[in-house]
């Protein structure tokens, strides 16, 4: 069992207000994402989860047990560090079986619960080395390790890819979604990417200056944002916006329309404008185009257009994928 | 074309370098040949490189006629003393700072700091008068409480770099893990902050064992340790130049062995972290 | 709550150092200060008072005060001046490729290890001796007159010793500063057709700025109360020629047992001191956030 709740957690440094007033309930077997640009207070929350920092006001619940003043040790939570945290003067086994040694296991039980997790991420070979002797995806999988022999109620995972390339990170992606597939356990991750947050996530809450924007699934969050913000920073490439008098002839103060959900076309269309730089992948086309008056955007193509630099291009919007917002950001009901 | 222009400048850059190293060095070579001439050979015209009759008789000399075993036995016992005494204070303190630190650490720090920079012979006529009244003067265990003030900041000061290194994320990791305070201390920091602590001491030794104002002002014949000991070689009465050199040469073997090893902490130490 | 039990738990930690370092710093200072204005010889019990500034009068006005400042600057400066230049070029020289550079650097570190005394005995005895030193041997082959080092120019001798013993100081922290320095800053530098000249004034020279100032500042730290160097060679003579503050200091209290004049000197050179204290705790000060 791993249920979460947060209700009305205020954490203020001195008259600051990092989160002012947050909710939120997580259930048991939830794979959830926090996030939002850096600042937002994705970390901060995470770590008031974790009984790292003190909650100013406000009650955390794990499994309906108020928890707010326990200690990190006694909410049964393993977190995974950004940048992994592992003792260095520690094997990666020591490493791995260090909180069941802590909670006073035999050395038989711990070896064998380290080599079982050892097997599921491919650790067994480098057992005997030190930190310093892995590779950042070794590492990383070292703290994960750590984190689920104790068998916690919750994962708690802050910002752990970040310090991975690319391709790897691309991969562990995979790996944690897997983990989550086959331990079935609470999982509360932190990221600044949206990327992450789409692929990862049941549920994703979208933090910012430390307020939940929205808390929902994937899908809600990019086929109905509940504002501007969420909008704009769900979906890649991000949203297009428009005010003024284009946007009031559809009875708001601003419309979006994503990149993927306009007509390109050479001859005619809603929009005219340039083509500035053509990003051809292969599988799609991105245009940034200049439209006349309304400023630039972007644009998803199929791969094989052949569009380039300085081009006249027409561009056509779903109407039914119009988003609207009014003055304060705020979604307005489809027209 | 490139690659043997690069031969060349090395083999010019060697020579240069190692004609300067060995200038610099030669005082002390010149020092450690000596040692093992007779004395008739050490003060010689013209001088030779290396002893034509290589000999330890001035080690034995100098045991035998002045007790050097005792002051070697003195510095010993004053620079690690003087050391542990430092580190048994500055630990908590710079553990302290490092880890809990609040907006006055830093003027703390500072403030150390400064005491480092007050000139000894500043305090040097109420510490003689105060020694003398106490009877501690010609006193080991005097000594040693003086070079462990003298050290004291820089020890509070390098712990506290070296603990500043030591990331909070793996604190935290412990806390999470279920370690208690007294388990996150034996599991986690102290074997983290050991290599730390070692060079510190390292640096501290050093600094203890050639410290030659308050051994030469507040001891004598009895506590004297090798600084001052071999002061009295200063007297002009006889030109023993091979036991002078022998017992030079035991005096700074030890250190220079030390230093050699601890060159990279040196840096760090001596200029309070602000170069690395 | 549990920060409240941390914040006393830090404070007991740091007492122990704290209150230690007051009581040393503290005590013997304002007994230095206290004595300075009385009258009070060891020789003497009888005669006591308090003198207000008398002492301080006698110790400035007496010819030795002047000629121990100056030899305190020059004796600082010179080294200064020395080691910085000196140990500027050597850490160039050691961070070029050489073969067999981690002994070259053994070798040139070697002399900050030596102890004061025995590198002033050293000096004194078989590098500067007239009859039977080293540079009595080289001026000798060379057909010069051999020269009386120690006694016909003792505070360049005293100068020469405590160089010696700073040099390798010097060159191990511009070195270390140097081999901090961005290789690809340099590589650029090439590219952007800088030669060696150009590359020292405008790229490693900038470089150094920060190391340099703490080289002489800690230097000068210790350069102020050079003590060893002098007590072994020339005892401050002939006359004062080679007399600097901290050995006039040591004269006046333990060899005159002139309490008084000893602590109004002891605070004259507490006031130098902290003039050069206040820029290098402001430096320190300003690397400690970085």
């Amino acid at each position: 069992m791993g249920s979460i709740q947060l209700q009305h957690v205020n954490k203020s440094f001195g008259t600051h207000a990092v989160i002012p007033d947050a909710s939120l309930e997580i259930k048991d077997g939830e794979f959830v994402v926090f996030v939002g640009p850096s600042g937002c207070g994705k970390s901060t929350l995470l770590r008031l989860i974790a009984g790292l920092e003190d909650t100013t006001s406000g009650q955390i619940l794990l499994d309906g047990q108020d928890m707010t003043a326990a200690a990190p040790a006694k909410r049964q939570l393993a977190m995974v560090f950004q940048s992994y945290a592992l003792y260095p003067h520690m094997t990666v086994a020591q490493n791995i079986g260090f909180p069941l040694k802590m909670a006073g296991m035999d050395k038989a039980a711990i070896d064998a619960k380290v080599k079982e997790a050892a097997g599921v991420l491919n650790l067994t070979s480098y057992l005997d080395r030190r930190p310093r002797n892995l590779s950042g995806g070794q590492r990383q999988r070292v703290a994960i390790g750590r984190a689920i022999v104790r068998e916690p109620k919750a994962f708690l995972f802050d910002e752990p890819l970040s310090n991975l390339d690319a391709a790897l990170r691309v991969n562990m992606r995979l790996e944690i979604s897997e983990l989550h597939h086959q331990l079935k356990t609470t999982m509360v991750y932190v990221t600044h990417d949206q990327v992450e947050a789409m692929t990862m996530a049941d549920r994703i809450v979208v933090l910012n200056a430390g307020n939940i924007e929205q808390f929902g699934t994937p899908m809600e969050l990019y086929r109905t944002p509940a504002n501007r913000f969420v909008a704009g920073f769900i979906g890649s490439p991000k949203m297009n916006f428009v005010d003024g008098a284009e946007a009031a002839k559809h009875g708001a103060f601003a419309i979006g329309v994503r990149p993927e959900h306009m007509a390109v076309n050479k001859d005619s269309g809603l929009w005219r404008g340039t083509v500035g730089v053509a990003e051809h992948l292969g599988s799609d086309t991105f245009l940034h185009v200049n439209v006349d008056g309304l400023g630039l955007m972007t644009v998803r193509a199929e791969g094989e257009k052949q569009l380039h630099h300085g081009d006249v291009v027409w561009l056509t919007p779903d109407p039914s994928r119009i988003y609207r917002f009014d003055k304060d950001g705020q979604a307005l009901a489809a027209a | 074309m490139a690659r043997a222009a690069t031969t060349q400048r090395k083999i010019v850059v060697t020579t240069a370098a190692w004609i300067v190293g060995l200038l610099i060095f030669f005082p002390i070579l010149w020092t450690i040949l000596t040692s093992f001439k007779t004395e008739g050979d050490a003060i010689a015209f013209p001088p030779s490189l290396f002893p034509p009759h290589w000999t330890l008789e001035n080690y034995f000399e100098v045991q035998s006629r002045s007790d050097y075993f005792r002051h070697f036995v003195n510095s010993v016992v004053i620079s690690i003393g003087s050391t542990v005494l430092a580190l048994l204070i500055a630990v908590p303190a710079a553990w302290a700072m490092a880890f809990s630190p609040t907006p006055k650490t830093r003027d703390i720090m500072m403030w150390m700091l400064s005491t480092k920079m007050m000139p000894a012979v500043g305090v040097l006529v109420p510490i003689y008068l105060i020694f003398r009244t106490l009877g501690l003067l010609d006193n080991v265990w005097g000594l040693m409480v003086i070079l462990m003030l003298m050290n004291l900041p820089i020890v509070v000061w390098m712990l506290y770099t070296y603990f500043k290194e030591i990331p909070v994320d793996i604190l935290e990791a412990a806390r999470m893990d279920g370690a208690t305070l007294g388990k996150e201390l034996v599991y986690v920091l102290v074997p983290m902050a050991v290599p730390g602590i070692a060079s510190t001491m390292l640096l501290n030794v050093i600094l203890a064992w050639n410290e030659a104002f308050w051994t030469l002002n507040l001891t004598a014949a009895r506590a004297a340790p090798l600084t001052a000991f071999i002061a009295s070689y200063s007297s002009p009465e006889g030109l023993f130049w091979a036991k002078l050199s022998a017992a030079s040469t035991l005096a700074i073997a030890p250190i220079l062995v030390l230093g050699w090893i601890s060159q990279k902490q040196l840096v760090r130490g001596l200029t309070f972290g602000a170069v690395k | 709550m549990a920060t409240r039990q941390t914040k006393a738990l830090a404070r007991a930690m740091m007492a122990p150092s704290i209150i230690v370092l007051f009581v040393w710093m503290i005590v013997p200072l304002v007994l230095t200060l206290w004595f300075s204005f009385q009258r009070y010889n060891l020789n003497y019990p009888e005669r006591s008072g308090f003198v207000w500034f008398r002492n301080y009068y006698f110790f400035l006005t007496d010819p030795a005060f002047l000629q121990a400042i100056g030899n305190t600057l020059i004796l600082v400066v010179g080294v200064l001046v020395i080691t910085v230049v000196g140990g500027i070029l050597l850490a160039l020289l050691l961070d070029q490729p050489i073969w067999g550079q981690g002994i070259v650097r053994l070798l040139v570190i070697a002399p900050f290890f030596v102890m004061p005394t025995v590198s002033a005995l050293v000096w004194k005895n078989m590098m500067m001796h007239p009859q039977y030193g080293i540079f009595a041997w080289i001026s000798k082959t060379l057909g010069l007159p051999t020269v009386a080092w120690l006694t016909d120019y003792p505070l360049a001798s005293v100068i020469i010793i405590t160089a010696w013993e700073w040099l390798p100081f010097a060159a191990l922290i511009l070195l270390t500063a140097l081999q901090s320095l961005d290789e690809d800053q340099k590589e650029a530098s090439e590219m952007d057709g800088a030669n060696f000249v150009n590359r020292f004034i405008y790229i490693i020279l900038p470089h150094l700025a920060r190391a340099i100032t703490v080289v002489i500042l800690i230097e000068t730290i210790f350069l102020l109360s050079v003590f060893a160097e002098i007590y072994v060679t020339t005892q401050g003579g002939p006359g004062y020629s080679s007399t600097n503050l901290p050995f006039l200091v040591y004269v006046q209290a333990l060899l005159n047992y002139d309490v008084g004049g000893a602590s109004a000197g002891g605070m004259v050179a507490v006031v130098l001191a902290n003039i050069v204290a206040i820029f290098l705790i402001r430096i320190v000060g300003r690397n400690l956030d970085a």
